[in-house]
């Protein structure tokens, strides 16, 4: 009696187990697909900031915005200008109202007169994802649903995210958010989309002063990338060891 | 503008000079509450080993109410974080397709393992009584009886030996789970605090020994709330006996339960003071080395949260708490405002470091600061305000009615009725 109960549950386990192994999660793929994915890829997309050039118009986030369909009025955003304006005095204050999306129009910062006699230097910084190498974001995700492609963009599944903001608390730079509609995590991704078919991201196609550039890092003839390799280039808190690949022309001490 | 969808954390975020446009209060007080309830979890299952497994024989009395009760807790530390999530019917996925290098992804698995812990520990302890019922209620007649012993037939699995030889095995099998309990307790809360402790964009999460402090505070929080739970449980049995007229009985309930009070309570004290002193020295170590992020730190801490760190964590959640206990001629009215000092304190405590780690802006150029939404208007400020905490809160309390409905927890009582 004891032994037949035993072979009862041993057969119901063994059966149980071999028929939740759903044959759909083994995948076919040819022997191209998996050539391509082990080999290297030929592209490291990356991105350049002079902030020398850029005057702070807005045009990029509004471009952002429309190409990526991110609520126009919400206050989240996947680029922004952020404005530095540090007095004589040594101090310095910084805004981006509305990620910067209609321009810096007021003098006032927060309501705070500065007096222009006042200011020893002022200046606009762009802000995208880093799309780093080593992405904090992507460690942290429980379930996958962000990663990294082979040419080093980190995408987001919008139909795997379970939306617990793990990745928004962990990157250094504050540029992931909960998308308004969609209830899942969002962030530039250089208009993936725009440049794997040869485009520019709509920033950079937007930006009137060449103040955003997108550059393959593994095209030795890609003249952005030659900008980066041979001048004098920074990145954003390089100190969290993410490896970010937004370089920047220009930037001061003041940068957070 | 109505028209607009709400951007998370905008209803209970206050920004403060310079904050990015994407940084919100993102981790509200549902995060607040999960790691509070799996220390309540951790705790109570750490005090009922204590007994099984050091063989502490005063704690018996308490050892088996706080194992029933970690039970009850156990699914209410997965509560908040099913509220807290923007995708709640994606929660599967983290067991589904776990993502290893994430903290996160480990607790489906953690969870589970603890759980089948607690419930067989509870089994083997609680197989002869639901033997025993079995047999009982053969006898009398009525549909209710039947049901109930249904569920105790179901409750047996359908082992009915209860001969001395078998229950030797149980006891042994029961010591055993709850020696691996300790570490896995320790692991699923341990981890709660790694997931903190790990995120090294935030200046005052990031330290290793952000795990060990989640462990040492949440065993506090999880003795003083089954201490204070069972106080209460016991006063109000001698108040019914003794409003029965029984007297002596009563006398010897209250008897009892000061000893397994006293107990309790230098376990607690022990642990209190680990967790205090781990915190002190995560404090003046960040002063100290003052890096970078101290300057924000040092203005949140000393400034916009003194009062919830220093005076109401500190102060009232641990020194005063700790002096009450203390002092000599301790009576019970002041144990039980010691304890609920405490369990106020861990919460503060947990509280300070998720919405604490998020007062500040990763710019470190200014502040967030957290309104806690409190009449609801929508499913979202429920969910991540006052009324969704009471729900966490409330949750383990009437779960732990039900199931000691079947499980009697205090068996003194139950034997003598």
């Amino acid at each position: 009696m004891t032994c037949s109960r035993r072979d009862f549950l041993k057969d119901t386990v063994g059966g149980s187990l071999v028929s939740a192994l759903p044959l759909s999660a083994f995948t076919l793929i040819s022997q191209a697909e998996a050539a391509a994915a082990l080999s290297e890829s030929k592209t490291r997309w990356a991105f350049l900031v002079d902030t020398t050039k850029c005057v702070g118009c807005g045009l990029c986030v509004k471009a952002c915005k429309n190409e990526n369909e991110i609520p126009y009025d919400a206050a989240v955003t996947r680029t922004w200008v952020e404005r530095y304006v540090v007095t004589k005095g040594g101090s310095t204050h910084i805004d981006s109202p509305m990620g910067g999306r209609d321009g810096f129009i007021d003098d006032k910062i927060r309501d705070e007169e500065i007096d222009p006699e006042d200011i020893a230097k002022a200046f606009f910084v762009p802000k995208l994802c880093n799309q780093c190498d080593n992405p904090a974001c992507v460690q942290v995700c429980p379930v996958g649903a962000t990663y990294q492609t082979h040419d080093g963009i980190v995408l987001i599944d919008r139909e795997w995210c379970i939306g617990c903001g793990y990745c928004i608390m962990a990157c250094p730079y504050g540029v992931r958010f909960f998308h308004p509609e969609e209830k899942v995590a969002d962030k530039c991704n250089f208009c993936y989309h725009r440049i794997s078919n040869g485009m520019d991201p709509a920033c950079v196609e937007n930006c009137s002063f060449g103040a955003r550039r997108i550059a393959n890092l593994k095209d030795p003839d890609d003249p952005v990338a030659n900008i980066i390799r041979t001048e004098r280039v920074s990145v954003l808190k390089d100190e969290y060891g993410t490896k970010p690949h937004v370089f920047y022309i220009g930037l001061d001490a003041e940068v957070r | 503008m109505l028209d607009e969808p709400v951007v998370h954390g905008i209803e209970w975020t206050i920004k403060e000079l310079f904050v990015y446009p994407n940084e919100f209060i993102y981790w509200s007080i549902q995060i607040v509450m999960y790691p509070y309830m799996t220390g309540l979890v951790a705790g109570a299952f750490v005090l009922s080993s204590l007994y099984h497994v050091f063989g502490q024989k005063d704690l018996k009395e308490i050892a088996q109410f706080s194992l029933v009760f970690s039970l009850a807790l156990l699914p209410v530390a997965a509560l908040p974080l099913l509220l807290h999530l923007q995708q709640p019917t994606r929660a599967m996925e983290p067991l589904l397709t776990p993502h290893f290098t994430s903290a996160i992804a480990a607790f489906g698995i953690v969870f589970t393992t603890y759980a089948l812990i607690v419930l067989s520990e509870i089994w083997f302890v609680y197989r002869k009584y639901f033997v025993e019922q079995v047999y009982a209620l053969k006898q009398k007649a009525g549909l209710s009886n039947l049901m109930k012993r249904t569920v105790y037939r179901v409750l047996t699995i359908g082992a009915y030996d209860i001969s001395e030889g078998a229950l030797k095995i149980d006891k042994k099998a029961a010591t055993v789970l709850a020696a691996i309990g300790i570490p896995v307790a320790c692991f699923l809360h341990g981890y709660a605090g790694f997931i903190f402790g790990s995120v090294k964009a935030n200046a005052l999460w990031m330290s290793p020994l952000m795990p060990v402090i989640f462990i040492m505070s949440a065993v506090v929080s999880g003795i003083a709330l089954c201490m204070f739970t069972y106080i209460v449980i016991m006063e109000w049995k001698a108040f019914l006996r003794r409003r029965g007229g029984g007297a002596l009985e009563a006398g010897q309930i209250k008897g009892a339960e000061e000893e397994v009070i006293n107990k309790a309570a230098r376990y607690l004290l022990g642990f209190l003071v680990a967790a205090i002193s781990l915190e002190m020295l995560d404090l003046i170590f960040r002063g100290y080395t003052a890096m970078k992020s101290w300057d924000i730190l040092r203005s949140v801490m000393y400034g916009k949260d003194f009062m919830n760190i220093f005076v109401l964590q500190y102060t009232l959640g641990n020194l005063v708490p700790f002096v009450l206990l203390v002092l000599p001629r301790r009576t019970l009215l002041r144990t039980v405002i010691a304890l609920i000092l405490v369990l106020f304190g861990v919460f503060m405590m947990r509280w300070n470091v998720v919405i604490g780690g998020q007062a500040f802006s990763l710019s470190f150029s200014g502040y967030m600061h957290y309104e806690i939404p409190v009449i609801p208007h929508s499913l979202e400020t429920f969910k991540e305000g006052v009324f969704g905490a009471l729900t966490v809160i409330a949750t383990p309390f009437f779960l732990f009615w039900i199931i000691n409905k079947f499980v009697p927890s205090l068996r003194r009582d139950t034997e003598g009725s």
